[in-house]
Order: C-alpha cells, then structure tokens, then sequence
C-alpha cells in the first residue's frame, strides 16, 4: 500500500469538511497519515482521529503555526513528506497556498484539483473552467502531490474506535518575513458557504441590495448559506465572498436553490455537484433550466414570499 | 523598486473551447488568443503602483511561443516599460514556468513579482506560490488589496472564510484574484508607442534551467454533462417535489 499524507484544514477550533471530503480520496490511494499544524492542535486532531479512513494522526504543534501562512507551513510539509508516496491537501484557498510551496521544495508537479483517481498515479482534473476535464498521470519517481477538489468527494464517515494521534517535533527552519494580521469573517451566524448543506443564491434579477434581503430570508428559513452570482456581486448587492461560481466558490451542496440566476456557464462550473438544483427565473429560456433538477418559471417577487410562507407550515 | 510582472498567452476568456477530434488537447488554430485576465490585473496593478511612485520601472515577461509577443506588446501598450519573452513551442507546465521565472527574477533582481492567481487555460494555480519557494520569498496569494509601504506590503486576500489580511516583507511574489482592479482600455496611441518600446527574446534553452519532471497529458473530455430536469408550475409543486427528493 502507498504511503498518503493528508494536510488537513482547520480554524483552531473546527476540523474543515475540506478535510473529511480529501480523505476520502487520499483513502482510495493507501494508508493515510492526517498531518495537522497548530499552535495547539488537541481538539482539531481528535476530530481528525475520529474519521474513517485515518490511519494516524500526526500533531505539528508549535508557535509559529498557530496562524494558516503558507511559508511556514510549507518547508514542514516537505520535511515529513520524505516518508510518503503521495502528499494530498484540500483544494481550498488553504490547501491552494501552501501545497504548490511544498511541491516545488520537492521538485516534482502538482495536480491540482483531483476529481477522479484513475489509477494510482493517474488523475482526472478539471481545465477551462471545469469545460474540459484532462487525464494526467505523475511520471515514476516522482511523489505524487496534489489537492483534492472537495466538491467531487463526499466526506468521510466516522470511525467505530478514533485512530491513533501523534505529536510530531519538527525542527524545520521556518521564516519571519510573514505576518498573520487579520481575518474578517463573512457570513455571520449562517452556516459556511463552502460547507453548507443548503444553499440559495440570487442573482440579478433581484434588482438591488434591499430586494436581496429575500434571499436572506429564506436561506434563514432553510436553515441555508446565502450564495450570489457574479452578476448580482458585481452590481453591488452583496459581497463578493458570497460569489459561486469559477471564479467564486465551487460547492456541493444538497440542495441548491437558485433565484433569479440565468446560468452563465462561470456560475454552472461552481454548482455542477449539488445534489438537487432548482432554479426560480423569470425567463423560462434561461440556461438554468437546462441544468436545474426542479425549475419554477415566473416572478420572484411573488414566488419568494409565497414559498417562505409555504415553508412556514 | 522594479516589478516583475509575469503573463501568459491563453485562449481568450470568451471563447467557447472545443476539444480536437483526437482528444488530445483542446483546438488552439483559429482562435482567439488573450493575456490571462488575471495576468492582466497583475500588469494594472504594477502600473498603479508605478504611478503611485511605489515603483519606477516595469518590466513584463511571458514564457510561451513567439507569438506571445502580442501579448506582451499588449501589456507594453498599457504601460508596462520594457518586456522578455522566454520563447519555447514545448509544454511549459507551472513548476517548469516557475523555474524560468527564477532565473529571469535572479538577473531582474525586482522588489515585487506580481502574477495571476492561475491561468484560465490549465487552472493550475500554482507558478506564484512556487516560485516564491524556490526564491525563497513571502507569497500573498488570491489578493483584492494591496498596500506598499517601503518594504513591507499589507496585502488582503481572498480566502474562503472571508478576507485575511497579512504583511510580507519585499521582495514577495504576490498573485492576484479578480476583484483587485479593473485594468484599463488601451488607446491607439498607446499601441503606436508600444511598438517601439524595448521586446528582449531569449529561447527557454538558453536559460540554462533543469527541466523538471512534468505530467503526462493522457486526453480530454467533456465534463459529465447535467440533464435538467423536470419543471413546475406552483410553489406548492415545488415543495412537493423538494419533499419527493427528501431534501426538505
């Protein structure tokens, strides 16, 4: 069996679904080893060690990992990547920062956003915006780095007893020329965007920020993350962190309910594996349709209230 | 301060691409062929920060064909100073290109590499983060905000739980997302006076890089394509249908 190190994603508090999502993949390839960087990594390792399909979990607890930067975590991730075959991390932003560092330290390619294992070192990933997929397979001798494009995956399961956890001491030089300042979280009490179960977007057919509050509404009623095309970010309705889309957020929801959204192929790439996707438009031709599991054609303005007050019962 | 500023030739943003009949590759005669968008936010970038007098000189570079000259001649007519093509016809996968950017940086010796976060192409995202590396620079990748002050950046990035902010010292290579500016529109004098700026063509051999291991390219598809579905005429159908699919 291949040797699999896994990156996984956390806050400090939180284990990322991103992380539950990628070992399922990086589980299809071998025996995994879940390495979490941390300043204090005991609660996040615990729900690491709690997921079917780890092996064992490895805890690289120091200071100047309390913060995600990439130019530390990196360097570390080469040093224990020596004893494996394959060094996978979520295609998330955090995962697309730090592993590209950690693949070139080791001189060998990336593949970036694996969506299907073909064999073991051969890959299917998505280019041109997810218009085309290429097959690519990593040349002999070469460790197989890539990152793991969550939305192709569904995460993994709980294990009946947890895997064993590790503390690892690194003593890997890491620089000082980077700094940690700040986040400012989007979103609020709603659920994450990228790990939502439940989703619903508008689009331009809202028509402006105040008639975007509907949408808010009911996500709230669902339960539901709050999602936006590129369209109704760059009309200035609501942030663009809320963008999905190619150039946004690429998610998988369950259920995605897209309001007054025509379907641009950029916005399509980003929902193309959510589980049921309805569609609310006005104009009965709109690409979404060809896609939308449910389509309801007509007004929003009447359908939005109507439906949130159907939900209510 | 010198900015490097790194782009590539892609298939323009608005073509629809098709895959050739023999599945290799996707069809590249005949079509329309553009600076990386994100590419091209990068050279805006440097060209504010030039005429914010953060920076004095910049200097773009491309790795591709001999015809990414047009590029590059693009980006001399938005403003850039001078402008090197390291020209090769083969495959130049990212941690190849971030090699040859390398050895441009090593000579260049800028204060600031900026780059797309990823070419629309391959969607690799990679050549920045790798590059920084190799140099064994800070990164600021994905980034909607950028601030200079002497030689230190204060850069907002966009990561998925909303927007970090972090300060790097320079020199940095730093990558660009989308919403960090609106490049400008380039006006037929410009082009005029691009035409004599400086151009420097050096063959990627002469550059005197190992080659790396690259991945080998086995075909194209098509996505699996998503067949619509059914469509209802009430709020109430589609709440019965949501209940029908147990999703509510």
């Amino acid at each position: 069996m291949a040797r699999v190190l896994l990156l996984a994603e956390h806050d400090g508090n939180t284990l990322s679904v991103s992380t539950a999502r990628s070992l399922r993949c990086a589980a299809d390839l071998g025996d995994v080893d879940v390495a979490v960087f941390g300043d204090n990594t005991e609660t996040v390792a615990g729900m690491a060690a709690a997921l079917e399909g780890a092996g064992r979990v490895l805890r690289i607890d120091r200071p100047e990992n309390a913060r995600p930067v990439a130019a530390i975590i990196a360097p570390q991730l080469a040093e224990l990547a020596a004893d494996y075959d394959v060094v996978l991390a979520p295609s998330s932003t955090y995962g697309k920062d730090i592993l590209p560092r950690t693949a070139a330290t080791l001189g060998v390619p990336q593949i970036s956003d694996i969506m299907e294992i073909v064999d073991s070192r051969t890959f299917r990933r998505p280019v041109y915006a997810g218009n085309v997929i290429t097959t690519v397979r990593v040349p002999e001798g070469c460790t197989i780095v890539g990152t793991v494009r969550i939305a192709s995956f569904a995460a993994a399961g709980e294990r009946a007893s947890p895997a064993p956890v590790e503390s690892v001491v690194l003593d890997t030089d890491v620089p000082s020329h980077t700094t940690w300042v700040g986040l400012e979280a989007s979103g609020g009490d709603r659920p994450d965007l990228q790990s939502a179960s439940r989703v619903v977007a508008g689009g331009r057919g809202l028509g402006s920020e105040e008639n975007f509050e509907m949408i808010f509404r009911l996500a709230d009623r669902l339960g539901a993350a709050v999602g936006a095309s590129r369209a109704a970010v760059d009309a200035g309705y609501v942030p663009n962190d809320m963008q999905v889309g190619q150039t946004g957020k690429i998610i998988a929801p369950d259920l995605y309910i897209a309001v007054g959204i025509s379907g641009a192929i950029q916005h399509m790439t980003g929902i193309k594996d959510a589980g049921v996707i309805v569609a609310i438009n006005r104009d009965a031709e709109a690409p979404i349709f060809e896609a939308a599991d449910i389509g309801l054609v007509g007004d929003l303005f009447q359908l939005l209230p109507e439906l949130e007050k159907a939900l209510e019962g | 301060m010198k900015i490097l500023v790194g782009i590539k030739r892609v298939i323009d943003y608005n073509v629809r691409v098709q895959i050739n009949r023999d599945g290799t590759d996707v069809v590249k005669e005949g079509v329309k062929m553009s600076i990386n968008p994100f590419d091209e936010i990068a050279v805006e970038q440097a060209l504010r920060l030039r005429e914010a007098g953060v920076a004095e000189e910049v200097v773009v570079v491309s790795i591709g064909p001999g015809a990414a000259q047009q590029q590059l001649r693009t980006a001399l007519a938005m403003g850039a100073d001078r402008a090197t093509l390291v020209e090769t016809e083969a495959e130049v996968q990212p941690l190849a290109a971030a090699r040859a950017l390398l050895k441009l940086v090593e000579s260049e010796d800028p204060g600031m590499v900026l780059l797309g976060k990823q070419a629309i192409d391959d969607d690799a995202n990679q050549v920045g983060q790798m590059l920084a590396a190799m140099w064994d620079k800070p990164q600021a990748t994905f980034i909607s905000g950028l601030e200079v002050s002497g030689d230190t950046a204060r850069a907002v990035r966009e990561v998925d739980a909303g927007l970090e902010t972090i300060q790097v010292s320079l020199p940095a290579v730093i990558t660009v997302d989308l919403r960090l500016n609106e490049p400008r529109f380039v006006k037929m004098p410009d082009i005029m006076k691009a035409k004599r700026k400086p151009l420097e063509t050096i063959g990627l051999d002469s550059l005197g890089i190992e080659m790396p291991p690259q991945l080998e390219n086995l075909g194209c598809q098509p996505p699996p394509a998503r067949t619509g579905g059914t469509k209802v005429d009430s709020v109430a159908d589609l709440v019965a249908a949501l209940k029908d699919k147990g999703v509510l």
